[in-house]
């Protein structure tokens, strides 16, 4: 057993109102410089959809991630030799045309203008080249609301491998929003990809980050990553990603993404979870295996020997406390009502998803008149066709999102009996049989997703720097690099460090 | 004096600053060191140019390593005529020059015509094309044109060693005198481009990542020991 900490997101995917303040506060952040204008480390679309990059989700076109061939896991798009012949021209990364071009407008005419008899305008203005732009094409959220029409609704790779047809039909339609950050994944196909070992994953609590200063630009990870999270910067040549708001969270804050939120559907925890069983869980045969298989990387904060082990590892108390009242856990792994986004590309993503409930209740006209058992198969007759869920969240198994569906639905419904009252109890139904779950569990989760206040959805111990090799060494020296020697200041030469 | 500037003090200087040129980059210029991907602003050019360009090289390298590290006795001993290597020069070289200088042409024109390339190309992004279409091209002339029409050179009795002589430092500069103008044309203008190696983004030719190949692919770091390795 190799006990290792990795801090985790979970996003309630109901309470997404798509209002974007995830994306603009994370940019302002990380991406408002030259070079990083058209990456959203954080974006939010709307599904169905194409979202961004323009169909990230076609494995044809970016080989992304990995496939299982022969029983052996390589990465799809090629390994070490292929690599290095490609890397002159890589053929599957995408291109500022699958992104899009970035612009501004000329302000400056709107005040500078001479005066005419139309009102001046501002131009659109390509931050790339800096020539006028006619009309804007596309953009990083272009089809928001499914204002792409069924034409670009019908290009979501997930819409076409479906079997049910999608209404289109302004009664009929559905949407959801999903916003996405990198998923700081257990098997990272990006840090895989990067021919100079620029990527990596950090041990204390499995942030994956570019090192800026070993990145040579061979640009693999771009399409390596399957989410299509790391970016390329045209200005430095380097790749840029997510990188969980590192120093945030090291100083036990959560990213600026969750802390903005406005729905408040972000958590944010930690989990222990062996690195010997992640190869193992990434490789089994069938897709569909991957979630459990997953599921079975993550250990039991409360367990004894998990806990000593934990130690010997280096991972101290507070982590360890933070592991046992992590909401992540309680929501992906004891719960099981947070799923992993598209698990078949097997690189064991770590933000996970809790599917929307609300739009399937929809056709539930009378409420007053329904009984309990009434809502079983009202789950399988929603406005969002499970199937669709079940192609981002579990590789295509449905009973997985069934089950998961039916434990939010007996939540809503017993919550509406104890404050509403009129209908008839929960423990005499089959709901809760069905659903897998009991009285006290949904009371639990009602409270965690409507209620909880900030302590509670966001558990982060701080970065574990006390587990620095040798603290006497640093005593003195300044955190903040080439302000102060940074060996800091040491009296005797036999007090320094090794 | 002429022979003695041109063919000992020029290629030490140029040596000089293009070794600790690209050691003084790599030590405290670590964020610049990048291969120059425009791969982002276009694609259908650069599918053709770059390999052709930087597989052109490859077969180009490994050609001067043939004519000018390894010795005309050793040809001998294992059996390769003068002819059978010339003819071996000639299509091979010239197969690689053209190859070079093809896919720069296209890069260049990539270059100047597209654009979200040209925007951001600098000035040293177009000097280093330019300047390796120069040098490529007086290779292709000499493999191609000259040694076809004019005479057949024998260079690895006298720019080989001369070349040889250099890392001995020993320079036999006496045999470079006689050496046809085109040929000492190329030479000097390709010690020239090895002097603007560290200006320019060339200094990725240095990273060629070959440890890829037995590296685990997955990397674990921890924050306290990497921080310290980079104090
Ligand atoms: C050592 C192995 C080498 C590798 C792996 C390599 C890789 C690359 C890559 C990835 C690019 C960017 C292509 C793009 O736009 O996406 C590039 C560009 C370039 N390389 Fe290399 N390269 C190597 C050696 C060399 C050498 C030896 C030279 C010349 C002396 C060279 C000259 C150039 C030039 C001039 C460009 C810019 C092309 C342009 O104008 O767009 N490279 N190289
Ligand atoms: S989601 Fe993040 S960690 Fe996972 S492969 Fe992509 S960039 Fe890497
Ligand atoms: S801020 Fe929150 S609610 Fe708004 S789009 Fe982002 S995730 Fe959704």
């Amino acid at each position: 057993m190799r006990v290792k900490a990795q801090v985790a997101m979970v996003m309630h995917l109901d309470k997404c109102i798509g209002c974007h303040t995830c994306s603009v506060t994370c940019k302002t952040t990380w991406t408002n410089r030259p070079g990083t204008e058209y990456m959203w480390f954080n974006n939010v679309e709307t599904r169905p959809g194409v979202g961004y990059p323009q169909e990230w989700e076609n494995q044809d076109y970016y080989k992304g991630g990995w496939e299982l061939k022969n029983g052996k896991l390589r990465l799809r798009a090629g390994g070490p030799i292929t690599k290095l012949m490609n890397i002159f021209y890589n053929p599957n990364m995408g291109s500022m045309d699958d992104y899009y071009e970035p612009w501004t407008y000329d302000y400056d005419h709107l005040i500078n203008s001479p005066k005419s008899e139309h009102l001046p305008v501002a131009r659109p203005k390509s931050m790339i080249t800096g020539n006028y732009m006619d009309k804007p094409e596309w953009g990083s959220n272009w089809d928001d609301d499914l204002a792409g029409g069924s034409e670009v609704v019908s290009r979501d790779p997930n819409v076409k491998g479906l079997q049910d047809h999608i209404a289109m039909e302004y009664e009929k339609t559905f949407m959801m929003y999903l916003p996405r950050i990198c998923e700081h994944c257990l098997n990272p196909s990006c840090v895989a990809s990067c021919p100079s070992g620029a990527l990596y994953k950090r041990d204390e609590d499995g942030i994956v980050l570019v090192d800026q200063e070993e990145c040579r630009g061979w640009r693999f990870c771009m399409n390596g990553c399957p989410y299509n999270k790391v970016y390329y910067n045209w200005n430095t040549h380097k790749a840029e990603k997510c990188n969980f708001c590192y120093p945030r969270t090291e100083a036990g804050l959560p990213t600026i993404c969750s802390e903005t939120c406005v729905g408040r559907i972000r958590y944010i925890g930690v989990v222990l979870y062996d690195a010997d069983r992640v190869k193992a869980a990434a490789s089994v045969e069938d897709p569909q295996d991957l979630y459990e298989a997953q599921l079975n990387c993550f250990l039991d904060p409360f367990d004894d020997e998990v806990i000593k082990a934990a130690k010997e590892a280096g991972i101290n108390e507070e982590w360890i406390k933070g592991a046992q009242e992590s909401p992540i856990y309680k929501m992906a792994m004891k719960w099981k009502i947070a799923l992993p986004l598209h698990p078949e590309y097997r690189t064991l993503p770590m933000v996970w998803y809790v599917p929307p409930l609300s739009p399937i209740m929809n056709h539930i006209t009378n409420e007053e008149e329904l009984n309990t058992d009434g809502y079983i198969p009202a789950v399988d007759q929603m406005r969002i066709p499970i199937s669709y869920l079940a192609s981002l969240l579990s590789a295509g198994d449905t009973s997985v999102i069934r089950k998961v569906l039916l434990k939010l639905t007996a939540m809503r419904v017993h919550m509406r009996s104890v404050n509403v009252g009129g209908i008839d109890e929960i423990g005499k139904s089959k709901l809760l049989e069905e659903a897998g779950t009991d009285v006290e569990t949904i009371e639990e989760m009602a409270r965690l997703l409507g209620v909880a206040k900030y302590d509670e959805r966001f558990v982060i111990p701080t970065g574990r720097r006390e587990m620095d090799d040798d603290l006497h060494y640093r005593q003195g020296a300044c955190s903040l690099e080439d302000l102060a020697p940074p060996e800091g200041l040491v009296t005797f030469s036999s007090e320094r460090g090794k | 004096m002429e022979a003695i500037f041109w063919w000992v003090i020029f290629p030490y200087i140029t040596l000089a600053i293009m070794i600790f040129g690209s050691i003084y980059r790599f030590a405290h210029r670590q964020l610049t060191w990048v291969a120059p991907s425009t791969e982002f602003f276009e694609k259908k050019w650069l599918k053709i140019g770059s390999p052709l360009f930087h597989y052109g090289l490859l077969f180009a390298f490994i050609g001067h390593v043939m004519g000018m590290v390894i010795p005309k006795g050793f040809y001998h001993w294992i059996g390769v005529s003068d002819h059978m290597y010339h003819i071996l020069a000639i299509y091979g070289g010239g197969l690689a020059g053209l190859m070079i200088v093809a896919g720069a042409v296209i890069l260049l024109i990539r270059k100047m015509t597209i654009d979200r390339v040209r925007v951001h190309a600098t000035f040293a992004d177009f000097f280093s094309v330019i300047s390796l279409i120069i040098v490529a091209g007086l290779g292709v002339y000499v493999t191609l044109v000259y040694n076809t029409t004019v005479v057949a050179y024998e260079y690895r009795d006298t720019i080989g060693p001369w070349f040889r002589s250099l890392f001995v430092f020993q320079p036999q500069y006496e045999l470079m005198r006689a050496v046809p103008f085109v040929f000492q044309l190329h030479v000097i203008s390709a010690f020239a481009l090895f002097a603007s190696i560290p200006f320019t983004r060339l200094v990725h030719l240095y990273s060629a990542p070959v440890h890829y190949l037995n590296r685990p692919y997955q990397q674990y770091r921890s924050r306290s020991a990497y921080k310290r390795k980079g104090i």
